[in-house]
């Protein structure tokens, strides 16, 4: 049976902030020189997720306007398959706003909260439009390797018991600039706040991902290794980029 | 022009005097070109300092902002202006905050605080979009133009739409008399006129023939801010730029009253652009190349007219204007031609991609990415531009800068084969691409904002500066 994997990628027009679809064009090109079969869907507004479908859901992060544009109908339209697909071991990735919008709710400087999927025991508060916004690089530590990557968030994001943090911070902010974790993991679900993109600088990330997405209708899969050395360069810059701005 | 003339205070003149000397100090210890330093000094002694010297343009001025085309705008303005008689003064490249005007005016006036034949002075400034309040209400402009509204160094400027936010404010507190030149083919620009108090004039391009089939990857305002739908464009000339409609609430694209009826490009001299104009029509031949270039023209012809200054004298002075610093700016080194194309944002990479992607045959190229300041700290924009468009056609491409490895990853991930050697010295990666030019071809360096100021640099001091018109004599 030939490999493959079945991508949703969630509101590609609408969250899509600093250069996520970065991390398609990663995965994509990652599958094909392995001769694994990927097949993306993009799911907009209105569009149904099939809870059984896919092997991996990803979605970026959008500016707030767009953040409450998608909120409503992540949670109405496939908010419960989301769930369903997540509980079953799915794999996903969301970064930034989509983090947030994967974790119980968002509560901006003004207005009111804007819920999310819960899928992570987490939340976020905007401490104020006075108070500075977490930007920079960051460096993190993830199962005794390194994740490399930009963050640029207002709100801070805390966790729950019911979740644990992705990695942990080195170098920049993370969650919330204080208790030193970086994103949120639960079950096969990744969040993080790293862009960068985030997978074509994170090699070894962007195959946890793939293994972890095979997993779900091939097993356990070795992935053969492919010729890294420039992602290996440019992950090792960015940490000597984010070591020297300290 | 009615303008009445104030007289410098004596907190101006001290502080006239403290900024020429802190840049005359600047300038002998070679801390850079002194284009900020003078004004920041001055204005920390009279903050109100350009509120006073303005009042001695005796043409009053005209502001130009928005994310791209600022420059390239504001030279056409100055040549539109040099050519009807009057002498510009305007702030220098990169200098387009508070600081950067307040220089240009402090270069300019006298020891008394005097502005040398004012009654002829015309203020062409261009001003950081951020900047653009505090610059409106102390320059208080005849003219304000908006280029565009991209995303740019979100992690400077912030989100678009708190940019498109602080223009309405501005608007919403200028005096009637100012007129607002705008972009009909940016929603967002457009969108400003609802809180414009006094005339507007619109400006944009009508030929399907230099249309894209689709949005392109870098379009940001795709949804309506009122009622939240996508827009549906009957053309997309870049990014979001086009014939834009909202199917929700049914705003759309204005008629502009400046607008190209045709556009041709030369792929190697530049443009040509028919243009309807109240004041008749108008012929430019322009020496830049790419439609952002012809944009820039269309908004230099609209603040023109806003200025009152006369269509003929508009038409040659815009088409007079070669490259500014940067932007296509063209050298020659060891037999090779090279040339500049600054790149700060995706829009703005994107246009300078297709405009090489049109060019025929192999492109050699030298791309830098820095991640200073003034380029943004963050470099995954990089992601969100289209080097796919140049993959096939590259040849011999080397990369350097403060993040290399970042754009050598790009560039493998577009498709680029073999992937581009890093190379960390500007100088080396330029020696190395140009010797892999062969004599008579061009190399294309593709440079972020400080990256440019250095490749231009070693540039102008390893060649020589070509001018258009010695390629076209």
């Amino acid at each position: 049976m030939k490999l493959a994997v079945r991508l949703a990628h969630l509101y590609p027009k609408l969250m899509n902030l600093y250069g996520d679809r970065g991390n398609i064009i990663c995965l994509r090109r990652r599958c094909e020189e392995r001769g694994i079969a990927l097949e993306i869907d993009e799911l907009d507004l209105g569009d149904r997720l099939d809870p059984k479908r896919y092997d991996l859901i990803f979605m970026g992060g959008g500016q707030d306007r767009e953040q409450r544009r998608v909120g409503p109908d992540l949670i109405d339209v496939k908010g419960g398959a989301l769930r369903q697909a997540v509980e079953e071991g799915v794999a996903a990735l969301a970064v930034c706003g989509g983090y947030q919008l994967f974790a119980r709710y968002y509560r901006p400087a003004t207005g009111d909260d804007l819920p999310g999927l819960g899928i992570f025991d987490a939340w976020t508060e905007h401490p104020g439009e006075n108070v500075p916004r977490c930007i920079g690089n960051v460096v993190a530590e993830w199962q005794g390797d390194t994740l490399v990557g930009f963050e640029n968030h207002g709100g801070r994001t805390y966790l729950g018991a019911g979740a644990q943090p992705l990695a942990r911070v080195r170098v920049g902010y993370g969650n919330n600039g204080k208790d030193g974790g970086e994103g949120a993991v639960y079950k096969n679900a990744c969040g993080t706040y790293l862009h960068g993109s985030l997978l074509p600088k994170n090699p070894r990330f962007a195959d946890y991902l793939l293994r972890l997405a095979l997993q779900r209708r091939h097993g356990d899969i070795e992935l053969a290794p492919l010729d890294d050395r420039l992602e290996e360069e440019a992950h090792a810059a960015a940490i000597r980029v984010a070591s020297a701005r300290q | 022009m009615g303008v009445a003339t104030v007289s410098p205070s004596w907190r101006t003149l001290t502080a006239v005097w403290a900024g020429k000397t802190a840049g005359v100090a600047s300038r002998a210890l070679r801390r850079g070109g002194g284009t900020a330093i003078p004004g920041l000094v001055a204005l920390r002694v009279a903050p109100r300092l350009v509120a006073e010297l303005r009042t001695q343009l005796g043409h009053g001025s005209v502001i130009i902002t928005g994310t791209n085309g600022k420059t390239t705008t504001a030279h056409m303005l100055s040549s539109v202006a040099r050519g009807a008689g009057y002498r510009p003064l305007h702030n220098r490249t990169g200098s387009n905050l508070m600081r950067g005007i307040a220089t240009a005016l402090i270069d300019d006036v006298n020891l008394v605080g005097r502005l040398p034949e004012g009654e002829r002075r015309l203020g062409v400034f261009e001003v950081d979009e951020a900047t653009l309040p505090e610059a409106v209400a102390a320059l208080a402009p005849r003219v304000l133009l908006f280029t565009n509204l991209f995303r740019d160094q979100l992690d400077r400027y912030g989100e678009v739409d708190s940019i498109a936010a602080r223009w309405r404010g501005t608007l919403s507190a200028a005096p009637e008399s100012m007129t607002v030149v705008l972009n009909a083919d940016d929603p967002s620009v457009a969108a400003l006129r609802s809180v414009a108090r006094g005339p507007v004039v619109l400006y944009g391009v009508d030929d399907k023939k230099v249309a894209l089939s689709r949005p392109e990857h870098a379009a940001d305002s795709r949804w309506c801010p009122d009622c939240g739908r996508e827009y549906r464009y009957r053309m997309v000339f870049y990014g979001h730029i086009g014939h834009w409609r909202c199917p929700g609430c049914g705003q759309a694209r204005p008629q502009p009253s400046v607008w190209a009826r045709r556009v041709r490009f030369d792929p190697e001299s530049g443009a040509s652009l028919t243009v309807d104009t109240p004041a008749g029509e108008a012929s430019l031949a322009l020496k830049l190349g790419g439609l952002y270039n012809g944009y820039n023209a269309l908004a230099a012809v609209a603040a023109g007219l806003a200025l009152e200054i006369p269509l003929a004298a508009v038409q040659a002075g815009v088409s007079a204007v070669a490259a500014a610093f940067g932007r296509q700016e063209r050298f020659e080194v060891d037999g090779r031609r090279v040339q500049v194309f600054l790149a700060k944002n995706p829009a703005g990479l994107n246009q300078v991609l297709r405009t090489l992607a049109a060019r025929e045959g192999k492109k050699r190229l030298l791309l830098l990415l820095n991640d200073d300041i003034a380029d943004g700290r963050d470099v995954s924009w990089i992601w969100d531009a289209d080097f796919e468009l140049i993959a096939a056609d590259a040849v011999g491409t080397v990369v350097s800068g403060r993040r290399a490895e970042d754009m050598a990853l790009r560039l493998k991930y577009a498709g680029l084969s073999p992937a581009p050697p890093v190379v960390p010295d500007t100088g080396e990666a330029l020696s190395m691409a140009l010797a892999q030019t062969p004599a008579g071809e061009t190399l294309y360096v593709v440079p972020t904002y400080t990256a440019m100021l250095e490749v231009r640099e070693i540039l102008a001091r390893r060649g020589r500066v070509a001018h258009y018109w010695e390629e076209t004599a």
